[in-house]
């Protein structure tokens, strides 16, 4: 059972980095970031279950306070940089470019 | 048996807060808060005043202790703790850095009270102040310290105080470069006191380096390196109490305010070098080759600076070349192992000395700064205060029987013949007819015959109370100082000597009474002869200013030492200093660094394709990264 919900662990965080890595759009990318978080989540609800212990169920909760601030603080980010720009494609903030 | 105190820190940190508060309301000052003089001047003079009143404390309860445990030490905390070395800031008491703290604090603070009328209306007052508070609070941690390390720091501190003040008036580049020049010689000298405190702690530090412990483990000392370390610490003596050949930065030092030179030549600074040579006695009795040095070397400077001072014009250079010769004295008094001889010289000078800078600088303020004692003439009227003030100032000086320079030249005098050292008895007497003969032409030049420059002479005035009444105080020391000191064979018994005996490894030699007569009369002679010279030339007649030629000349120039020092040390430095700066330093020092920046540049170069900019690239580069990592750790965890 467990190598089920570990297997869905693992491809719903390739299918998030997957995301991170290719799309452009920085909602996208947002949207990708959280399928990783959730797929660390499962990983971490099934292993607790696996082993018959609390620290994983806590730990779970905590990454789920830890990604509404977090959403909380990336919406506000991504309305400044809308302002800015115009427009949300990623590859306009390349100021770091060597 | 330790007599631990807790107030004798107290005694520099009194002129120190004085210097620290007084430097704030400078900083104010230039700000444009300022507040009357006077608040200043009370400010200033509060210090070192309180710190008379210590340094009399101090020994009336020093004088309460049996002669052999009469010190009293105070442990402020640890300084220096490395290995076995362990120095705390410590004060040490005994008779003879509490002789030191009595006239230091006194005439110091005389010279505080007649600053405030001489700078009046100066446009850095509470600098002055400041700077003259700061040069007597290291003087007395000079004098405290107990042991070399806590002496070094007031050392240094006078140091650099004397710099400060001699360039006080520093829109005058030549006042600068006076400043400089005794700071950079005194740094030489410097060198000699570190260097000969560090072979006395390699030689017998490990059983404590304060005095009382070097004091007890002296014997230990090998002879060679006992030799090593009484010269070197008696070459940093040479810079600081300005000797041969180390004298060159006192005649310039004339560049600061009068009171300054006042306090360098009579309480502080000069007299640092004789009292450390007094100081470290029981290492110098140890090896007679070294006093004999030092002893040579002081006299030779004696008539070296006496024969300058009867050629110079200027007031102060005078004084200051008499400084010299006077030091001169001391140092071949302590160099035939007669310290309290030397020490009471210190003290006696101390107050003539600071007498005749004051009188000076009295003069040169009623003339409005004039220095040439050609300009001056006459001026027995004018001011009478002054005239015999300096009067008693310059019989003391040229060591007139009865007054304090007499006792305490003829006891160094006297200790040199008894003691065998013929040659430094002879010069000694013949340096004696010098300084009553160019101490008495300065005097009838500048207040006998008629005014030189009638314009100056009708404008000049007494100087106002706050200036005289320091001078009579001085002039009432300098006359009866000699009386703390007086020879058995005026029926005296020699108390200071006795006061310092138990801080100084002193003999005295046993000699017929007949060697003290003749010493005694010698000197009279001497006395006599030098001032009938004087009068001959300058008192009978209006001298007019003479034109030197030939070996006059030469003496004039002051043999041209200053100039042989320049071409033959400061020009080959700087010459030396150039080819660095054009040959050895573009190639060989800056190579590296240049090749180091040009590196650095070129990896930038190189490593910027990888920063494309685009947030998805660093992604992936983060993927990349976590990859390998999770493959090297899973593969040192042998998963």
């Amino acid at each position: 059972m467990i190598a089920n919900y570990l297997s869905l662990s693992v491809i719903l965080f390739c299918l998030g980095l997957l995301g991170v890595i290719s799309r452009r759009n920085v909602f996208t990318v947002f949207m990708s970031i959280e399928l990783m978080l959730n797929a660390a989540n499962l990983m971490f609800v099934a292993v607790a279950r696996l082993y018959e212990s609390m620290d994983g169920h806590v730990l779970a909760l905590m990454v789920m306070a830890v990604a509404a601030a977090e959403a909380a603080l990336a919406l506000a980010v991504v309305i400044l940089l809308h302002k800015h720009k115009g427009n949300l494609d990623t590859n306009v903030f390349s100021l770091l470019r060597g | 048996m330790e007599h631990n105190v807790n107030f004798l820190a107290a005694i520099p940190m009194l002129p120190l807060v004085g210097a620290l508060i007084l430097g704030v309301l400078h900083l104010l000052y230039c700000k444009g808060i300022r507040f009357s003089e006077k608040i200043y001047g009370i400010l200033a003079c509060i210090g070192p005043a309180l710190a008379t009143v210590m340094a009399v404390k101090v020994y009336f309860n020093l004088r309460l202790f049996p002669e052999e445990t009469r010190f009293m030490v105070q442990e402020a905390f640890t300084w220096i703790q490395v290995g076995e070395m362990n120095i705390s800031m410590g004060f040490l008491a005994d008779p003879l850095s509490s002789l030191m703290l009595l006239f230091v604090t006194f005439i110091g603070t005389l010279i505080h009270v007649y600053s405030v009328g001489y700078m009046a209306a100066d446009e850095n007052f509470p600098k002055f102040f400041s700077y003259l508070n700061l040069f007597l609070g290291s003087m007395l941690i000079l004098v405290l310290g107990n042991g070399p390390v806590v002496m070094f720091v007031g050392w240094e501190g006078v140091g650099l105080c004397s710099y400060l003040l001699i360039s006080y008036y520093s829109t005058d580049t030549e006042n600068v470069l006076a400043g400089n020049k005794a700071f950079i010689v005194n740094r030489i000298g410097d060198l000699g006191f570190v260097l000969g405190m560090a072979f006395l702690f390699w030689g017998i530090g490990s059983g404590g380096f304060d005095y009382l412990s070097l004091r007890e483990n002296a014997h230990q000392l090998t002879p060679a390196v006992g030799l090593a370390v009484c010269l070197l610490l008696f070459v940093g003596a040479t810079g600081k109490s300005a000797q041969i050949p180390l004298y060159v930065w006192l005649p310039d030092a004339m560049a600061g305010p009068t009171p300054v030179s006042a306090l360098i030549h009579a309480a502080t600074m000069v007299t640092a070098g004789v009292y450390m040579v007094a100081r470290f006695s029981f290492l110098y009795v140890e090896v007679p080759l070294a006093g004999t040095i030092v002893a040579w070397t002081g006299i030779l400077t004696a008539l070296l600076a006496a024969i300058f001072g009867c050629f110079q014009r200027d007031i102060k250079k005078i004084l200051a070349y008499s400084t010299v010769s006077q030091l001169g004295y001391m140092f071949a008094g302590v160099g035939v192992a007669a310290y309290s001889a030397g020490i009471f010289h210190v003290f006696t000078h101390a107050f003539f000395k600071a007498l005749l800078f004051l009188g000076a600088g009295s003069v040169i303020h009623a003339l409005h700064h004039e220095q040439d004692i050609w300009k001056m003439g006459g001026l027995k009227e004018k001011m009478p205060i002054t005239y015999a003030t300096m009067l008693v100032g310059a019989l003391a000086l040229a060591g007139c029987p009865l007054l304090s320079g007499f006792f305490s030249k003829d006891e160094i005098l006297f200790m040199a013949l008894a003691s065998g050292h013929w040659g430094v008895w002879l010069i000694g007497l013949l340096v004696a007819v010098m300084t009553a003969y160019y101490t008495f032409r300065m005097f009838f030049v500048v207040f006998h015959g008629t005014p030189r420059d009638q314009h100056a002479y009708d404008a000049a005035h007494e100087s106002p109370k706050v200036m005289t009444v320091p001078l009579i105080i001085l002039a009432v020391g300098a006359a009866f100082a000699g009386y703390l000191n007086i020879p058995s064979i005026f029926g005296g018994h020699l108390q200071v000597s006795h006061w310092l005996a138990p801080s100084l490894a002193e003999h005295h030699p046993h000699v017929s009474v007949w060697v003290e007569i003749i010493a005694v009369l010698s000197s009279i002679a001497a006395f006599a002869g030098g001032i009938y010279i004087a009068w001959k030339k300058f008192g009978t007649v209006s001298a007019e200013e003479p034109i030197y030629t030939g070996l006059k000349n030469f003496a004039y120039h002051k043999f041209f030492v200053d100039e042989l020092y320049h071409y033959l040390l400061v020009v080959p430095y700087q010459f030396f200093g150039r080819t660095i700066w054009k040959a050895i330093e573009p190639f060989v020092t800056d190579g590296p660094v240049k090749f180091a920046v040009w590196l650095y540049g070129a990896l930038a170069e190189a490593f910027k394709v990888v920063q494309v900019g685009y947030v998805r690239v660093y992604a992936i580069y983060m993927v990349i990264g976590l990859s390998v990592l999770s493959v090297v750790i899973s593969r040192s965890l042998n998963l």
